[in-house]
C-alpha cells in the first residue's frame, strides 16, 4: 500500500515551457481572478476599515454626536499631553520588552529540552502547548485566582516557606509583571514550537563535527545552533513584539473591573484604545491613539527585521 | 511579462475596488429608499426594544411582551438582549449603521450623552405628562429631566443601603445594624476576622472603591459632612473641596486605619458577601436578585448616619425612552408599550421578579415591611440620582484617590483633589460645549 504515494509527481523545479503563451496568459488571468477574492476580503475588512480609522483620528468624533468637527492634529496633541495615554505606551513598552525576552528565551530552554529528551517527546510538547490553546480570558482568571493576596495559592505557597503575602494584582508595582507572566506561561508553547522546528532543520552533522573536533556543549550553542536558528528567532521577535504591543484579554481580566488598574499601572494601550472608544465614545480621540500603536507596530518590525537579520553561511 | 502581471494586477485591483464601491452604492441606495406610507390605522406594526441581558428581566419583559401584545393586536415587540459589557459598542455599532431599536433601556447617567447627540426624542406630552410624573413618582426620577423635559421614564429605581449576614451579627453578639458612622466602626472592627498570620478570614465590613463604595462616598458621605457633592447648576465638583475632606478620610481608614475590610478580598464585595465572608456591605438594591438562594439571614438597613445626622442614599435607574427613529405608527406602538411597562401592577411584578424599586410610592408602600427590601425602600423619599457627565472616568478618578492614598501613601487631600481635578476638566469641557 505504502507504494502507492510513490507515483510521479510534477518535478517541483521544472518550469513550465509554455511561459508567454496565450495559454499562460489565460491561466495568469484565472489566477488573478481567483485571487481578487481574497484580495477583495483584505481590502473591505482591513485595508479599508484602517484607512477609515486614520481618516476618524482628524475629527472630534463622538460616536453619538451629530456632527464630527474636523480638528487637525488636535487629537494627536491632546494625545501626548494625557498622562493616561503617556502611561498606557509605558507600560506596553514593559510589556514588550520584559515578556518578548523571557518568552523566547524561556520557549527555547524549554525546545531544547524536549529535544534532548528521548522519551515522552509528544507528551511533553502537548502540555507546554496546552495553555496556548487555552481562553487567555480564563487563564487570566485562574491567574487572578492564584495570585489574590488573601487566601490565594500562591501567598499559601509563600506562607510555607515564612514569606508574608504579597499583593501582587493589588500592587502597582507587581502587578505589571504578574501579568507579563501569565502571558508569558500561555505563550510559551508557542514559541517553543517555532523552535523546534528551527531546531529540527539545522543538520546534525555539523554537531558531530563540532563534537569531533572537542568543542564544549557551550560552544556548539552558541556558535551552531544560535546563528542557525537566527531567522527563527528574528521571527519569534517579531510576531512576539506584536502580540505583546497588541495586550488587552490579560489585563481585562486581571485587573479589577478591567481598568487596568491599581492605579494604572498595567494599563495597555489597547485597552486606552478600547476604553476611550467605547467607553467614553471619543471615536476620534481613541482612533489617534490606534494610528500612533499601528506606526509603532510598523516601526519596531521593520527595525527588528533589519537589526537582527544575519545571514548564517557555513 | 513583468509589464502585463503588473498591468492584470493593477486590473484586479481596481475591479476589486469598483466591487466595493458598488457595494456600498447598494447599501446606501436601500436605506434610503422611501419607507411605504405608514397611516396611524390598523396595520400591523413591529417595534424593536433593547436592553442588556440579565436573567430575571428578560424572563419578565418577555412574559410583559406577550401581554402586551395580547392586548394590542397589531404590534409587535421585538426583544433584543445582550450582555452588559456590550451595551456601548452595540449601540454604538448601531447608530454608525443607522439601525437601533425604537425603544431603549438606558442608564440615567448616560441621558446627556443620548439627548446631546440628539438620539432620543423627548416623551410627548400627551401621553406623558411632566405634572403627574412629578406627582406619582418619586423625586429622584427628575434626573431623567432635561432642559425642563423628559426624556426617560423608570420602572424601577434602585438605592443604595446597608446589606448585613444577620447570622453573623448574631454570632458576635450584635443586636442592630449601625445607625451612626461610629458604630459602624466598632461592629466593622467586631466582626473581622484573621487567622494567626494575620491573613483576612472575615470582613466585618467590606471596604470597596468599584463597586458602589465611589457612590457612597460621592452622594452620601460627603452630605453628611454638609458638602453638596455638585454645585446647584451641575457645573462645579465639590465633592474634592476641604470640607468634604473629613468624609474622604473617615472613608478610607476604614481600610488604612480600622484595618476591617480590603479591596480586592475575595475578588469582590459580592462574592464575599455571598460566600458569609463579609457581615455588611453598601450594595444596591439590584444585588437582591444575586441573593436568593444564600444559605444564611441576611436583611438590609437604611445607611448610617454621619456627622450631620442626616439621612441619605444614592439612587439610579435604568429607564425607557424613544429614539428618534420610532415615527408614525411605530411611535404610536413605542408610546403604548412604555405606559404599559409604567404602569403600577407591571412595577409590583417588577421588584417581585427582579429586586429593583418600585418607582411610585403607591406600589412601593407594599414592599415596606419585607426586611430584604426595607432598607433600600426607605432610603426612596431622600435619595439622590448623581449627574454624570462620564460615569465611567468619575469611578475611575475615586478609585484612584483611595488607591493612591492605600498604596502609596499619598496624602488624603492631595489624592481627594487629583480626582476632583480630573474630574473638573471632564464637566468644564462638556458645558463648555453646550449653550
Amino acid at each position: 500500500m505504502a507504494v502507492a504515494r510513490s507515483q510521479p509527481a510534477p518535478a517541483p523545479g521544472k518550469k513550465p515551457a509554455m511561459r508567454g503563451s496565450t495559454l499562460f496568459r489565460a491561466r495568469a488571468r484565472w489566477a488573478w481572478l481567483m485571487l481578487s477574492l481574497p484580495l477583495l476580503f483584505f481590502l473591505v475588512v482591513r485595508l479599508l476599515p484602517t484607512l477609515y480609522a486614520m481618516r476618524m483620528s482628524f475629527y472630534d468624533w463622538k460616536i453619538l454626536a451629530e456632527t464630527h468637527p474636523w480638528v487637525g492634529l488636535a487629537n494627536y496633541v491632546k494625545l501626548f499631553k494625557d498622562p493616561n495615554f503617556l502611561q498606557s505606551l509605558r507600560n506596553t513598552f514593559v510589556y514588550v520588552l520584559v515578556g518578548v525576552p523571557l518568552q523566547l528565551a524561556l520557549g527555547l530552554v524549554v525546545a531544547l529540552a524536549i529535544q534532548s529528551v528521548n522519551r515522552f517527546q509528544g507528551l511533553y510538547r502537548f502540555l507546554y502547548f496546552l495553555p496556548y490553546v487555552t481562553s487567555s480570558i480564563a487563564v487570566g482568571w485562574v491567574w487572578r485566582w492564584m495570585l489574590q493576596e488573601h487566601g490565594g495559592l500562591v501567598n499559601e505557597v509563600l506562607h510555607v516557606f515564612g514569606i508574608p503575602a504579597q499583593k501582587f494584582l493589588g500592587s502597582p508595582t507587581q502587578a505589571i509583571y504578574c501579568i507579563i507572566m501569565a502571558i508569558v506561561w500561555q505563550g510559551l508553547g508557542f514559541s517553543m514550537v517555532i523552535f523546534l522546528a528551527g531546531l529540527e532543520a539545522v543538520p546534525t552533522s555539523f554537531y558531530e563535527a563540532a563534537a569531533l573536533d572537542g568543542a564544549s556543549a557551550w560552544a556548539r550553542f552558541r556558535y551552531i545552533t544560535l546563528p542557525l536558528i537566527n531567522p527563527t528567532i528574528v521571527f519569534s521577535g517579531i510576531v512576539g513584539t506584536i502580540r505583546y504591543l497588541q495586550v488587552f484579554s490579560e489585563v481585562y481580566s486581571m485587573s479589577s473591573q478591567g481598568a487596568g488598574g491599581p492605579l494604572g499601572s498595567t494599563k495597555t494601550l489597547v485597552l486606552f484604545i478600547y476604553e476611550e472608544a467605547f467607553k467614553s465614545f471619543k471615536m476620534g480621540y481613541a482612533s489617534a491613539a490606534t494610528v500612533v500603536l499601528f506606526l509603532i507596530i510598523m516601526l519596531l518590525t521593520l527595525l527588528q527585521s533589519r537589526v537582527i537579520t544575519r545571514r548564517v553561511e557555513y | 511579462m513583468q509589464l502585463k502581471m503588473r498591468r492584470t494586477a493593477a486590473l484586479a485591483t481596481s475591479s476589486a475596488l469598483l466591487l466595493t464601491l458598488a457595494l456600498a452604492g447598494c447599501a446606501t441606495k436601500s436605506d434610503g429608499a422611501p419607507k411605504s406610507g405608514t397611516p396611524a390605522g390598523n396595520e400591523p406594526v413591529t417595534i424593536e426594544y433593547w436592553q442588556y441581558f440579565y436573567e430575571s428581566k428578560k424572563n419578565l419583559v418577555d412574559q410583559l411582551i406577550k401581554e402586551f401584545q395580547d392586548k394590542n393586536p397589531g404590534i409587535t415587540v421585538n426583544h433584543v438582549t445582550f450582555p452588559y459589557e456590550q451595551y456601548n459598542e452595540k449601540v454604538a455599532a448601531a447608530v454608525s449603521a443607522g439601525k437601533g431599536p425604537d425603544v431603549i433601556n438606558l442608564y440615567y447617567g448616560w441621558l446627556p450623552l443620548y439627548v446631546d447627540s440628539g438620539y432620543l426624542q423627548a416623551l410627548p406630552e400627551s401621553a406623558f405628562q411632566p405634572a403627574t410624573i412629578q406627582k406619582e413618582f418619586f423625586p429622584l426620577v427628575d434626573a431623567a429631566k432635561m432642559d425642563g423635559k423628559y426624556y426617560v421614564v423608570p420602572t424601577a429605581v434602585r438605592t443604595l443601603a446597608m446589606l448585613y449576614n444577620q447570622d453573623l451579627f448574631k454570632a458576635a453578639g450584635i443586636a442592630a445594624p449601625p445607625k451612626t458612622w461610629d458604630e459602624l466602626v466598632d461592629q466593622s472592627k467586631k466582626l473581622t476576622k484573621r487567622d494567626g498570620s494575620g491573613k483576612l478570614e472575615q470582613v466585618g465590613f467590606y471596604f470597596n472603591t468599584g463597586g458602589q463604595g465611589h457612590n457612597w462616598y460621592r452622594e452620601v458621605l460627603t452630605r453628611q459632612v454638609g458638602v453638596k457633592p455638585l454645585s446647584a447648576d451641575q457645573k462645579k465638583v465639590q465633592w474634592g473641596s476641604d470640607d468634604a475632606l473629613k468624609a474622604f478620610q473617615w472613608w478610607v481608614d476604614l481600610q488604612k486605619v480600622h484595618k476591617v475590610g480590603e479591596i480586592g478580598f475575595m475578588t469582590d464585595d459580592v462574592t464575599a458577601f455571598k460566600a458569609g465572608k463579609a457581615a455588611m456591605d453598601v450594595d444596591g438594591s439590584f444585588r437582591l436578585g444575586n441573593l436568593k438562594d444564600v444559605p444564611f439571614n441576611f436583611a438590609s438597613a437604611e445607611l448610617p448616619v454621619g456627622p450631620n445626622g442626616e439621612k441619605h442614599t444614592m439612587a439610579s435607574f435604568w429607564a425607557n425612552g424613544i429614539t428618534k427613529q420610532a415615527k408614525g405608527a411605530k411611535l404610536d406602538a413605542s408610546i403604548k408599550f412604555l405606559q404599559f411597562l409604567t404602569q403600577p401592577d407591571v412595577m409590583e411584578r417588577w421588584t417581585n421578579a427582579t429586586g429593583e424599586l418600585p418607582a411610585r410610592p403607591e406600589v412601593a408602600q407594599k414592599f415596606a415591611n419585607d426586611p430584604k427590601l426595607k432598607g433600600f425602600i426607605d432610603g426612596l423619599p431622600y435619595a439622590h440620582a448623581t449627574f454624570f457627565v462620564d460615569e465611567k472616568k468619575d469611578r475611575q478618578a475615586l478609585i484612584d484617590a483611595v488607591d493612591s492614598v492605600l498604596l502609596k501613601n499619598t496624602d488624603y487631600k492631595a489624592a481627594l483633589q487629583a480626582a476632583a481635578k480630573s474630574v473638573q476638566a471632564d464637566f468644564d469641557e462638556y458645558w463648555s460645549k453646550r449653550k
